[in-house]
């Protein structure tokens, strides 16, 4: 029976406690008496027979007919499925993704539909390279669709390929890929890692176009967003997605949504430690943690980077399920808050973070400095349901090398963000004003997107804006053993130690500060009353 | 009286140009640059006159002499030994032996200061940077005053100069302001040729800066339609560029992505496919100038103001973008005048970090040769006191 997750009050007795760091790991030691660690739930147990609930899921679905109703010869169907930045690392082989389309191409076959697409949902994410279309859909999949050009990502700048929907009473205008938007009945595949992703947002974001993303993914929405992982009526994003989404039910195509839901077991064996409690780690854990970090240090950043990103996480399912957009979603986020959600009594006045390797922006690349504020204050900080884990106010300490690494590749215009538009402001909404266009429009970043495996131009800026509410809502940042002016590009306060850090912090707070350390990865969504 | 002689010495010139490629500067200890206590130059013809320099500042083009690192060109254009020197405030020594107006000194030695006449085609013209004989005439050889051995140079406590070569420095100006007249002066003649589109300046030395500034003086906002961008590498050098108007200042590393995103430029290879129509490389390295060939746009210019040497170039673009490399050399005498306008605009005297005396010139050559490193831009020696 897997454990819940809790909070550990820090006494004299507790060991040090697990830090990531980017391609490494540091064990601090928190303050007693005024420190506590927020520890995920241990990870579900998975569905056994994962292939006989994904059957069970598209022939009895909620609120929606059963698939295999649905489909006809002659009509055309679109499958829309999520991309690379789900699931985090990438998933041991099946990728669930795979074992769902699978399943909905037997039915689609012994229906005889011919005209089917499969359209990665990328919104202006990178597009995937072969080898990870290949590991999410399965070589069968893969080879059977891409050649014959029934298998591509989704372009958002394809102005010839998108339609608009309609407009919500806010205004908003839903322009999605056309393929889907001209479709019988579109079904998309959802890997659900955090209570964030799925709904409405899976189509008006996945397959939308610049346009319409730009209504919820800017500075004010985001700063009225609290937060991205809990109540939906809390989140200005969700809100307008939610309109979005009944414009899409009541004027777009038939929608099918499939949900996947996850538990924590993320990392493969040799990486084991990192999911557990300190004081219970073995003999074998600590030398495991000791030779992993050692030989780290000595690793050439590239080839560390590599191993890191070659890692496949179990990532075993805990639920699936199919049908209503809506009603799929509250079943599927019932999932996640049972695998994910701790409750805490109150706020703090120092929140730890330790920043990994990964963000969803960067798999197979850097995580670059803009990423590293994206990952903190975006996602980490947004962890909680009701209220910050960290009072307005108070500070937020993260652990990162934060070097000033770009893949060139896969974020171009994040390197010129970085030179160019950080050096101006790091204000979200001033910098909305002053430069978003300029990179949202770029012809050069519009190749790149188009053509090659970089993210969209605008892209930098989405990831800044995530951490809008964040940046807000702390009275100060500061990240332990960065890069010094790097860090003081993204405008947060360097620290070489833990203990520098709450040393610099209790001139915000105070010397007696109480301290939160998110223990995370894995992934948790604390409950804060 | 003193003076900084270089000579003709060829083995110092070679150990000169060993310490100076080790260390930049290094040249002054090792090379054929001496402190000597000498006769009064003679006078070449009854016209000239006898100046008492007050501060002469260090040159890069006088670091490269030092150094070893000067292009052979100039072999036939400098007669030795000479006294460096050629940005100079000085007094006129009057007949009595006392000190006189206070003057700056064009340092071209054009045809006029030769005894030349009629005069070339060039200086007929006022071009007296471009004078056809420079070589020749009643003096010796030597581009300008500071690399003649007739007229000695502003590297001592007196120096010679043809009347024409004397511009007054107004009173409001300081000795620190006015002895940065000459080098803005190179600056404005750079600057003649700025159109308002966008336009790159590499490298944010004194000589980048001052081009910076002069374009800024001398443009009103209004006449400026595109960023100014300039490269930096240190920090005082990048909060200057920005004081002194660019747009946007950045690293060489930076000056591509930046140059692409302001001129909406897409991207082969390194190559811009557009592009700044206008890039003023202040550098004059093989590195300065192929960047300054990757950024500039098809049928734009590349002018070069920071003296070159001997540089390796892949020409290719500048054939496939009919693109131009051109020189800009010194000044006229209008440009003097536009260049006192300049230095009193952005105030700058202030540019002046150190000065020295001529026993300490080692510590002076160091000094401006690494002048960026350690948050300085114009080093200068002064005269004013005992030497």
């Amino acid at each position: 029976m897997p454990r819940p997750g809790f909070v550990l009050d820090v006494d004299r007795s507790t060991p040090p406690i697990l830090f990531w760091r980017g391609e490494g790991f540091s064990l601090e030691k928190l303050p007693a008496g005024r420190s506590r660690v927020i520890y995920p739930p241990e990870p579900l147990d998975a569905i056994k027979d994962v292939d006989g609930a994904i059957r069970h899921a598209l022939l009895n679905p909620i609120d929606q007919d059963p698939l295999p109703t649905l489909l006809f010869p002659g009509m055309k169907l679109t499958i829309a499925f999520d991309d690379v930045s789900l699931p985090l690392p990438k998933m041991e082989r099946p990728d669930n993704r795979q074992r769902v389309i699978e399943a909905v191409l037997d039915l689609v076959a012994e229906a005889g539909v011919e005209d089917v697409h499969l359209i990665a949902a990328l919104g202006l994410h990178r597009r995937m390279h072969e080898y990870e279309l290949r590991h999410a859909l399965g070589d069968r999949v893969y080879d059977a669709f891409h050649g014959r050009g029934m298998l591509y990502q989704h372009d958002a700048e394809d102005h010839d390929n998108l339609e608009v929907i309609g407009t919500t009473d806010h205004g908003e205008v839903l322009e999605i890929n056309k393929r889907a938007a001209e479709s019988d009945l579109v079904i998309y595949v959802n890997i659900n890692s955090v209570a964030m992703d799925g709904g409405w947002k899976s189509i008006t974001t996945g397959l939308a176009s610049y346009r319409c993303l730009s209504f919820h993914h800017n500075p004010e929405t985001l700063e009225n967003t609290r937060s991205l992982m809990g109540h939906r009526h809390h989140s200005a994003l969700h809100t307008s997605v939610w309109r979005l989404g009944k414009v899409l039910k009541d004027h777009g195509p038939k929608i099918f949504q499939i949900e996947t839901t996850l538990n924590t077991d993320m990392f493969p064996k040799p990486f084991g430690f990192i999911n557990k409690r300190e004081w219970e780690w073995t003999a074998k854990d600590r030398a495991t943690f000791l030779g992993t970090t050692k030989a780290l240090k000595r690793t050439p950043i590239k080839l560390a980077r590599k191993i890191f990103h070659g890692m496949e996480g179990p990532h075993q399912m805990t639920s699936v399920q199919a049908g209503e957009t809506e009603a799929v979603h509250k079943l599927t986020l019932e999932h996640v808050y049972k695998q994910q959600l701790v409750e805490v009594q109150g706020q703090t006045d120092i929140l730890t973070l330790g920043i990994p390797f990964v963000s969803p922006y960067n798999p197979d690349g850097v995580m670059n400095p803009v990423l590293v504020m994206c990952m903190g204050l975006g996602y980490l900080f947004n962890m909680y349901r009701n209220k910050p884990l960290v009072r307005e106010g108070g500070v937020i300490i993260m652990t990162h090398p934060t070097y000033r690494d770009f893949n060139p590749v896969h974020h171009p215009s994040y390197i010129d963000f970085f030179e160019q538009v950080l050096t101006d402001t790091t204000n979200p909404a001033e910098m909305s004003r002053k430069w978003e266009k300029q990179y949202a429009e770029d012809e050069w970043y519009k190749h790149l997107y188009r053509t090659g495996n970089a993210y969209h131009g605008v892209h930098p800026f989405y990831a800044w804006y995530w951490g809008a509410h964040g940046l807000q809502h702390a009275g100060k940042v500061i990240i332990v053993g960065g890069d010094a002016p790097t860090v003081r590009r993204l405008g947060f306060t360097p620290a070489s130690t833990m203990d520098d850090a709450f040393e610099i912090a209790s001139d915000v707070v105070g010397r007696n500060a109480t301290i939160t350390h998110l223990h995370v990865p894995a992934l948790l969504v604390a409950d804060v009353q | 009286m003193s003076r900084l002689v270089f000579s003709r010495k060829p083995a110092k010139f070679a150990m000169a140009r060993i310490a100076g490629a080790i260390m930049p500067g290094a040249g002054a200890h090792v090379g054929p640059l001496g402190l000597q206590s000498d006769e009064r130059l003679p006078l070449p013809t009854p016209a000239w006159l006898r100046l008492r320099p007050r501060l002469s500042g260090i040159c890069g083009s006088d670091l490269s002499l030092i150094d070893g690192s000067a292009s052979a060109y100039f072999d036939p254009l400098v007669s030795y030994p000479f006294t460096p020197g050629h940005e100079v405030v000085a007094n006129v020594i009057n007949d009595d032996g006392k000190a006189g107006r206070r003057v700056v000194v064009v340092p071209v030695l054009s045809c006029v200061t030769r005894g030349i006449s009629p005069v070339c085609h060039a200086c007929a013209e006022g071009h007296i940077n471009l004078c056809e004989r420079i070589a020749f005439g009643h003096l010796q050889p030597g581009l300008q005053t500071g690399f003649c051995t007739d007229t000695g140079g502003g590297w001592s406590n007196e120096m010679l100069a043809h009347p024409t070569q004397l511009v007054d420095v107004p009173d409001d100006l300081s000795d620190e302001a006015a002895v940065l007249i000459e080098p803005t002066a190179c600056a404005v003649h750079a600057a003649a040729r700025y159109t308002g589109k966008q336009t790159v300046i590499i490298g944010a030395g004194t000589l980048g800066l001052l081009t910076l500034a002069a374009i800024t003086a001398l443009h009103d906002s209004t006449t400026r339609h595109a960023p100014i961008i300039v490269t930096a590498r240190y920090a005082e050098q990048k909060r200057l560029a920005k004081e002194f108007g660019a747009d946007i200042v950045c690293t060489s590393d930076e000056l591509p992505r930046h140059v692409r995103s302001a001129s909406k430029s897409l991207v082969f290879g390194e190559q811009l496919t557009c592009g700044a129509p206008h890039v003023i490389d202040c550098v004059g390295s093989s590195e300065s100038l192929q960047q300054a060939l990757q950024v500039v746009a098809p049928g734009g210019e590349v002018q070069v103001v920071g003296m070159p040497s001997n540089v390796s170039l892949e020409l290719t673009s500048l054939w496939h973008r009919e693109t131009a490399i051109r020189g800009c050399y010194a000044y006229t005498h209008a440009d003097f005048a536009s260049a006192i306008d300049v230095v009193r605009h952005h105030d700058l005297g202030r540019l002046v970090s150190a000065t020295y005396s001529l026993k300490d010139y080692t510590d002076a050559i160091a000094h401006a040769a690494t002048s960026g490193r350690r948050g300085a831009v114009k080093i200068a020696f002064d005269m004013r006191g005992k030497n």
